[in-house]
């Protein structure tokens, strides 16, 4: 950090504070209350996932995927299955696509509740936070029933998912879906509308959408800035080309395009538009088997193969390179979390120590997925 | 950094707060009445449906013959190498020539991912739905055959945590602080 000048002074926030969303050390450079340059410091969540996943078997990368985004493990699921079946030229019954999307959105819900719940708590407001997560905790619930486990899944399976449906999972989804919609315009009333909220950050942590770009920022973080680009509309995966949604973009409502207002907001128009994702796909689901695709050994051609999915944080790519054994011989994953985490430098300068939270928070950062 | 550009100015009713406190009060007031959500978790449990994936116990046959046949299929499908089996003859005249001889499970290695029991040839492993085992020391975190197979006994029958009688204490294995 060089010479500590004057007035200045070098603040550590974090490992071990809450509003750093996990062990995250911010080396601040601060002149008085004003934040002149932020450095952070990654690494203390790092268990290896790419090493390790050259030692295990492609099968048994899956568990550890669901350790990078512990917030979004179906995600990272999909991510990693869907790059495999690229890879191997496998094509999987409807179902489990449609297994798939309904467990992928659910769970782009639950983050996205935490995310918004989280916020409010950095914020000041811990009322719903609580609602919030009254209602992921009916989410997991669901994904209990149906693989067994309700924070890491381990439920998509190369060329299938692990278990069938329970067989009133429809219903129940359903009956959660007309329970949550209203819930929405609670949180709403609650948090978003305000007006101490929205003080806190309309106008707070402006990424112009050149800035975002050039970082690498992708999903809500970007969507806010104005850019509309998401990776189920721009380059579909699975089958998302089948269903209707729209892509919230942050319009600036209450301040400046791409304040963390937008990015906040973003998120919170996402969950509307995933409870339509989901609506669209319980109506159209059909039977089969969804072990039908499973290959017995998976033994990948020689080849490698880069896919790019939508993660509730964003673009998430894994790169994953095959010489033909039972083990990868390279497993590369692309973090959306942590191109959002390095843009933080540059937004957050010239900010107070206080914003600095309130942009950290809107970044939705998990560091499971910075650190691997 | 960006330009910022002030589309919204707080009124001096905003400034007051007072009104955006109340608003969120009244919420959370009509949640009051509401039905509670939460359980008192010491006394009350949360019931875990069938298939999750919590301790482990081995399966026997009605005739009390171990179903393992000690052919390390779990142990070669486990992505945390937790599982350690030292095969031997087996005891009984039933045709299959492998029993395990000591069966151990390391619980703080396990990830509880579920691939031993989908790996298993003969459903003999296979995980419960007991999630509080924790206890005072590493070594007693090892299971053996014999506590594996005592799991059997204890959720068999019903949900563990329909029982009665549910305790940590009532575990197969050792939980009392030495």
């Amino acid at each position: 950090m060089g010479i500590v000048q004057g007035d200045q002074m070098i603040l550590n926030i974090g490992p071990q504070h809450p509003s750093t969303h996990g062990v995250l050390r911010l080396e601040v450079r601060t002149d008085g209350e004003i934040v002149s340059e932020i450095k952070p410091h990654l690494g203390y969540l790092h268990r290896c996932f790419e090493k390790h996943s050259e030692n295990v078997t492609y099968e048994q990368v899956i568990p550890f995927t669901d350790r990078c985004d512990y917030l979004a493990s179906m995600n990272s699921n999909f991510g990693y299955v869907v790059a495999m079946e690229e890879l191997m030229e496998i094509k999987v019954p409807e179902r489990v696509d449609y297994i798939r999307i309904i467990m992928g959105e659910l769970n782009r819900i639950a983050s996205h509740l935490l995310a918004l719940g989280v916020y409010g708590l950095d914020i000041g407001a811990f009322t719903p936070f609580l609602y919030m997560f009254r209602d992921r905790e009916r989410i997991l619930d669901m994904f209990e029933l149906t693989c067994g486990a309700r924070l890491l899944y381990n439920y998509m399976w190369v060329g299938g998912v692990s278990h069938d449906l329970p067989k009133d999972f429809e219903k129940i989804c359903i009956g959660f879906l007309d329970y949550f919609e209203p819930q929405i315009k609670e949180y709403n009333n609650l948090l978003t509308y305000n007006k101490i909220f929205i003080e806190r950050t309309a106008d707070v942590g402006v990424i112009p959408a050149d800035v975002a770009v050039s970082y690498g920022v992708t999903g809500p973080n970007l969507r806010g800035s104005g850019v509309k680009w998401d990776v189920r509309k721009d380059e579909p995966y699975s089958i998302y080309d089948r269903f209707e949604f729209d892509i919230p973009v942050g319009e600036g409502q209450f301040g400046t395009l791409g304040d963390c207002f937008d990015r906040y907001w973003v998120r919170m128009l996402e969950i509307s538009q995933s409870v339509k994702i989901l609506r669209q796909a319980l109506k159209d689901i059909p039977d089969g088997n969804v072990h039908q695709a499973l290959p017995k050994k998976i033994r990948p051609p020689k080849g490698s193969v880069y896919r790019r999915t939508e993660s509730p944080r964003g673009d998430l790519g894994y790169y994953i390179v095959s010489d033909g054994t039972p083990v990868p011989y390279r497993v590369k994953m692309r973090s959306p979390a942590f191109t959002a985490l390095s843009c933080l430098d540059e937004v957050s300068r010239g900010w107070m120590i206080s914003d600095v939270i309130a942009i950290l928070g809107s970044l939705d950062i998990v560091l499971g997925e910075i650190d691997r | 950094m960006a330009t910022i550009i002030k589309s919204y100015e707080p009124t001096f009713w905003d400034k007051l707060y007072f009104p955006a406190l109340l608003k969120g009060l009244m919420v959370t007031i009509k949640h009051f009445f509401r039905q509670k959500v939460t359980i008192q978790y010491p006394d009350e449990r949360h019931i875990p449906p069938d298939g999750y994936r919590g301790l482990h116990r081995l399966n026997k046959y009605p005739d009390e013959r171990i179903k393992c046949v000690a052919c390390e299929m779990c142990a070669a499908a486990c992505p945390s190498n937790c599982i350690s089996i030292i095969p031997g003859p087996s005891p009984w005249d039933d045709g299959k020539e492998r029993y395990p001889v000591r069966f151990d499970i390391n619980l703080l290695r396990c990830i509880y991912c579920g691939f031993c029991e989908m790996a298993c040839p003969e459903g003999a492993i296979e995980l419960t739905e007991i999630y509080d085992f924790s206890n005072y020391s590493r070594d007693d975190l090892v299971i053996d055959k014999d506590g594996l197979l005592g799991v059997y006994e204890l959720t068999k029958k019903q949900n563990y945590y329909t029982k009665k009688s549910h305790s940590p204490a009532s575990l197969p294995f050792k939980t009392e602080r030495t």
